[in-house]
């Protein structure tokens, strides 16, 4: 099963797994070494990889992708309401509720390619998300969001009362105050649950490392590569492109319960179609179709958000202080524009930047700059196989 | 059979607008061969020019009043607007009244002038790049956009109102004999006019003019048009202008129906992209057939009688209708064979 | 009045011992008849391929050639007849299907996997040989198909690329992303081989060493329907020669009748000579 991945590859993931386990220190420095942050950097990482499972090695671009990450975190919490506070049954409701949503709406949107794919995953990340603010708000709450309670005390209240918890109740695990999420009984809040998602993170990006090296990987890049030409090869691309969509979905799932996990809320935000074009611009960010791109956008984007949103006038004023008056005031007038408030603004620039300059990504410009040190022959052949993914 | 037809009604102001953005969404795919996700952005920078129109004919002075003195005698001071006192009150109020409508002018040579300006600096260096490039690069454009807006006029809706003259309901029920049942507001009316008018402006533009003529060659052969030396590229421009400015005006008079904020662009554009895909890529007259449909369609899906049956139908039925044709009609209602397919 | 002509020469092979409707027809084209907008672009079209032969199709431009092609992959749906491949009857089956049968086609302008290497080009048609038209093996080691990549650096070095074994294909010519997509057809060993217009856009010598490499192949056995332009080519490779026009077989035989044939000197070969 496992010998799919070349000595290198084993290097790569055991490289990967060490940088993502000392993250808490190596960014201590850059001031991002706080569990929330960290959390979301794992958490989206895995959406990323996921997406870029579709995008990335197939070239379908799906702009629907938010609705799993809403389905993942609606179930999660209802498996905290209904189950238990243990993560376990909540990721894995999650994730197989995903691939079932996943499988219906890829089964329906696959049968168009191209911008008609995309339009159609789009149409059904928007009727999900109206859907969840108007006749579904039994199942999400509405706009409010989905929350856990305390466990409700007489049998005939209703759910709007307070929490079931089966299995809770079942084996008498007590409760004080405000349920917390837990991995049998371990808070799963702080750094215990960003340890809890880095190391799913690592099993996804392992999952994603061996799809890229198999045949079923191969087979995808033929898809995006030449689908016409693989049908006249006596392959069947459709359930190919289903089983990529599911497994992305399933990825987005996981994503979507991890958010419930350390802020145990679940609100219909999260399904709109701008969270879609995130997770597309944190791909092309790192550089779809390459393992660590994603993972890397996906941790950018999320530290830059935090950073940027807290700026205001005041941090300009003083990062700009040694400048001359008249251009620290012009200087601050014009940043001031994009950061707090204006982090939108920057992503939209962002987004131009890279499609305009950097249509690779990170990835391909890291390469791009090794290229040019020249490290001759060697580099060159090397560097000739890693290309075989221009991002779309 | 007075519901049936107030629904129709209904659903044809919004048509209009779904119509008037699909319509330049439909002819810049069709020529330019670019898909735009930036068109909601140029419909909502269009309902701003009706903003910023209000806003510049009410630029004020301050001055001490005449008339007006508080309890103590002393004198006032009050906003006078410099049109006032330049042009007389009379002139002054009708300005103002009729902002919206006098915006049409302003939203037609800023639009133009922002569509041209995007084609040549930015839209021009995507014809090659695949489709993916350009969604996302037109998306970036649109978050841009709509944060600049958001920036300069608030989160927050701004209303606008229409002439005081198409203040009020029209009695259309009377006039078809349907008794005083079926009223319907005079501006909606006007607006369904306007975007007639509009489409119909539009149209007699391609088919009756040497330009539209080569343009509509363009939609149908994009290479043959090249290789017989017609500057094409000139006439994109020109498309990609006509195009957005044909949005801002929709966006313009849209204004007093629905107050505009910043995010409605991105609000239009996902279900105009629906109306599109509906109509057939590439096709002008399914845009502008789909546009009506579909506006209609949702007027009768959010009847109270209908929801009672289906739940929530009123919030679905456009992205609904758009799955179905989808499957049903690979190339939408009045697609033709080879626009977009992979 | 041209469907006579077709007869008569399929009837003196007859007496020579080749039955039509006998076992070793591998291809069979019955009564296909196709229309674009009223154009007629193939009527009342017969046509059988023997197993092992290579059966040329030539005509002069527009004469239906690869309207028949893409009848017999699939591509196109004929508006009446069928394409009856070794008992299966191929009109309507998806292009995938008709080549799990065991037909692979060569396109007229080369159709490869651009981002790929030359060799997991060729790796992808081996594996859909031997998995199907789907296997979902996400853990299955594309590089640990030992088997496989051997027998395809085999075929990679038999048509001459061996030394872009591992380069992008898009980085190549013309001629060998065509002798690429060869390889890909003939490491999934198809009953039928299909080649559109093999030379079109060749030099002299490419051509030749084209020529030389499908010959060595039809030492394996292999039945190969070719549409040519080239009289050259043809007249190397070919057993039997249709001559399609207007959307009509208008003769069929050997190279030598075909030659000799007077309505193919005057819808054809007269053509090229003017």
């Amino acid at each position: 099963m496992f010998s799919s991945l070349s000595r290198n590859d084993w290097l790569l993931l055991i490289v990967f797994s060490a940088i993502v386990l000392v993250l808490p220190w190596a960014l201590q420095p850059i001031g991002a070494a706080y569990p929330d942050l960290l959390q979301k950097f794992a958490i989206f990482g895995i959406f990323a990889i996921g997406f870029n499972i579709l995008f990335g090695l197939t070239g379908y671009l799906s702009f629907g992708h938010a609705a799993f990450i809403g389905v993942g975190s609606y179930v999660a919490v209802w498996s905290f309401k209904l189950l238990t506070m243990n993560v376990i049954p909540a990721v894995i409701l999650s994730v197989g509720m995903a691939a079932v949503f996943a499988f219906l709406i890829g089964y329906v949107s696959l049968r168009r390619s191209g911008i008609y794919f995309s339009i159609l995953t789009l149409a059904f990340a928007q009727m999900s998300y109206n859907l969840a603010y108007s006749v579904l708000t039994p199942i999400t709450n509405g706009e409010t969001g989905l929350q856990v309670r305390a466990i409700r005390q007489t049998a005939e209240t209703s759910l709007r009362d307070g929490d079931v918890r089966v299995i809770d109740q079942l084996f008498g695990i007590p409760e004080v105050g405000v349920p917390i999420t837990n991995l049998f009984g371990m808070k799963m809040s702080g750094y215990p649950g960003f340890y809890f998602c880095a190391v799913l993170l690592i099993i996804c990006f392992f999952i994603a490392m061996c799809i890229t090296k198999s045949n079923f990987g191969m087979m995808l890049k033929a898809i995006k590569s030449n689908q016409n030409r693989l049908n006249y090869t006596g392959i069947h691309t459709r359930p190919y492109l289903i089983s990529a969509f599911v497994i992305s979905g399933m990825y987005a799932g996981l994503a979507g319960s991890l958010l419930a996990i350390t802020d145990p809320i679940a609100g219909a935000e999260r399904m709109q179609w701008t969270a879609s074009g995130e997770v597309v611009l944190m791909t092309i960010l790192g550089g779809a179709g390459t393992l660590v791109g994603p993972v890397l956008g996906a941790g950018l984007i999320k530290y830059a958000e935090q950073k940027v949103s807290s700026w205001n006038e005041g941090i300009l004023h003083n990062a700009l202080s040694a400048l001359p008056d008249g251009v620290e005031d012009f200087l601050v007038g014009l940043f001031s524009f994009f950061v707090g408030e204006g982090w939108h603004l920057t992503l939209g620039f962002l987004f131009m930047v890279i499609v305009i300059f950097l249509p690779g990504g990170l990835m391909e410009g890291a390469r791009r700059i090794r290229a040019s040190f020249g490290r001759d022959n060697s580099s060159k052949a090397s560097g000739s196989k890693t290309v075989s993914q221009p991002a779309e | 059979m007075d519901a049936i037809f107030l629904q129709i009604l209904n659903g044809l102001d919004k048509g209009g607008a779904y119509a008037l953005i699909a319509l330049g969404l439909t002819l810049v795919f069709g020529t330019l061969g670019v898909v735009n996700f930036a068109h909601g952005a140029l419909f909502m920078l269009g309902a701003f020019c009706a903003v910023t129109l209000h806003r510049i004919l009410n630029i004020s002075f301050e001055r001490v009043s005449e008339t007006q003195k508080d309890f103590l005698g002393n004198p006032l001071k009050e906003q006078v607007p410099y049109l006032q006192e330049w042009f007389g009150p009379q002139v002054s109020e009708f300005l103002l009244d009729w902002s919206v409508p006098i915006s049409i002018l302003l939203a037609i040579i800023v639009m133009g002038i922002i569509g041209v300006v995007m084609e040549r600096g930015l839209i021009k260096h995507f014809y090659k790049r695949p489709h993916a490039d350009q969604i996302l690069v037109t998306f970036g454009l649109a978050i841009i956009l709509q944060e600049i807006v958001r920036h300069y006029f608030g989160a927050n809706p701004i209303p606008q109102s229409a002439p005081d003259v198409f203040a009020g309901a029209a009695n259309v029920g009377n006039w078809v004999g349907l008794g005083d049942n079926v009223i319907y507001p005079w501006w909606r009316l006007v607006y369904f006019m306007f975007s007639a008018l509009v489409i119909f402006g539009v149209f007699a533009f391609l088919q009756f003019t040497t330009f539209g003529m080569v343009v509509r060659a363009g939609m149908q052969d994009r290479e043959t048009v090249g290789l017989l030396g017609i500057n094409i590229q000139r006439r994109f421009t020109v498309v990609f202008g006509l195009a957005a400015a044909v949005a801002g005006v929709a966006g313009a008079m849209y204004t007093p129906i629905l107050p505009p904020d910043y995010h409605m662009g991105m609000d239009f554009l996902v279900l105009s992209f629906v109306v599109v895909v509906v109509g057939g890529m590439g096709s002008l007259a399914g845009a502008v057939l789909a546009g009506f449909m579909l506006g209609i369609l949702q007027s009768f899906a959010s009847m109270n009688e209908v929801k009672s049956i289906l739940p929530g139908i009123d919030q679905i039925i456009i992205y609904l209708v758009a799955v179905i044709v989808l499957l049903t009609l690979p190339r939408g209602l009045m697609g033709r064979k080879g626009v977009m397919e992979d | 009045m041209n469907m006579s002509a077709a007869e008569t020469i399929t009837e003196d092979e007859d007496e020579r011992g080749f039955k039509s409707g006998v076992p070793d027809k591998v291809l069979h084209i019955d009564d296909v008849h196709k229309s674009f907008a009223g154009l007629h672009a193939l009527s009342d079209v017969d046509l059988d391929v023997r197993k092992g032969e290579t059966h040329a199709i030539i005509g002069p431009n527009g004469a239906g050639k690869s309207t028949l092609l893409n009848v017999c992959v699939g591509r196109l749906k004929p508006d009446r007849g069928a394409v009856i491949f070794d008992g299966d009857t191929l009109t309507g089956k998806a292009p995938h299907e008709i080549n799990q049968l065991g037909v692979a086609r060569v396109f007229q302008t080369p159709e490869v996997f651009l981002d790929l290497t030359v060799l997991e080009n060729v790796m992808v048609p081996a594996l859909s040989k031997r998995d199907g038209h789907f296997k979902l093996n996400p853990f299955a080691a594309f590089t640990s198909e030992k088997k496989i990549r051997e027998e395809a650096i085999e075929i990679i070095h038999n048509v001459g690329l061996h030394a872009q074994l591992n380069d992008i294909a898009t980085s190549m010519s013309r001629g060998d992303k065509r002798r690429l997509e060869l390889a890909m057809c003939l490491i999934q060993h198809p009953k039928l081989l299909l080649l559109d217009e093999p030379t079109a856009g060749m030099a002299r010598a490419d051509t030749n060493a084209t020529i030389d490499l499908l010959k060595k192949i039809k030492e394996g056995g292999m039945t190969k329907v070719i549409i040519e332009h080239d009289m050259h080519v043809v007249f190397s490779l070919a057993d039997r020669i249709s001559v399609l026009a207007g959307g009509r077989i208008i003769a069929q035989g050997t190279p030598e009748q075909i030659k000799n044939d007077p309505r193919v000197k005057e819808a054809y070969l007269g053509e090229e000579q003017v």
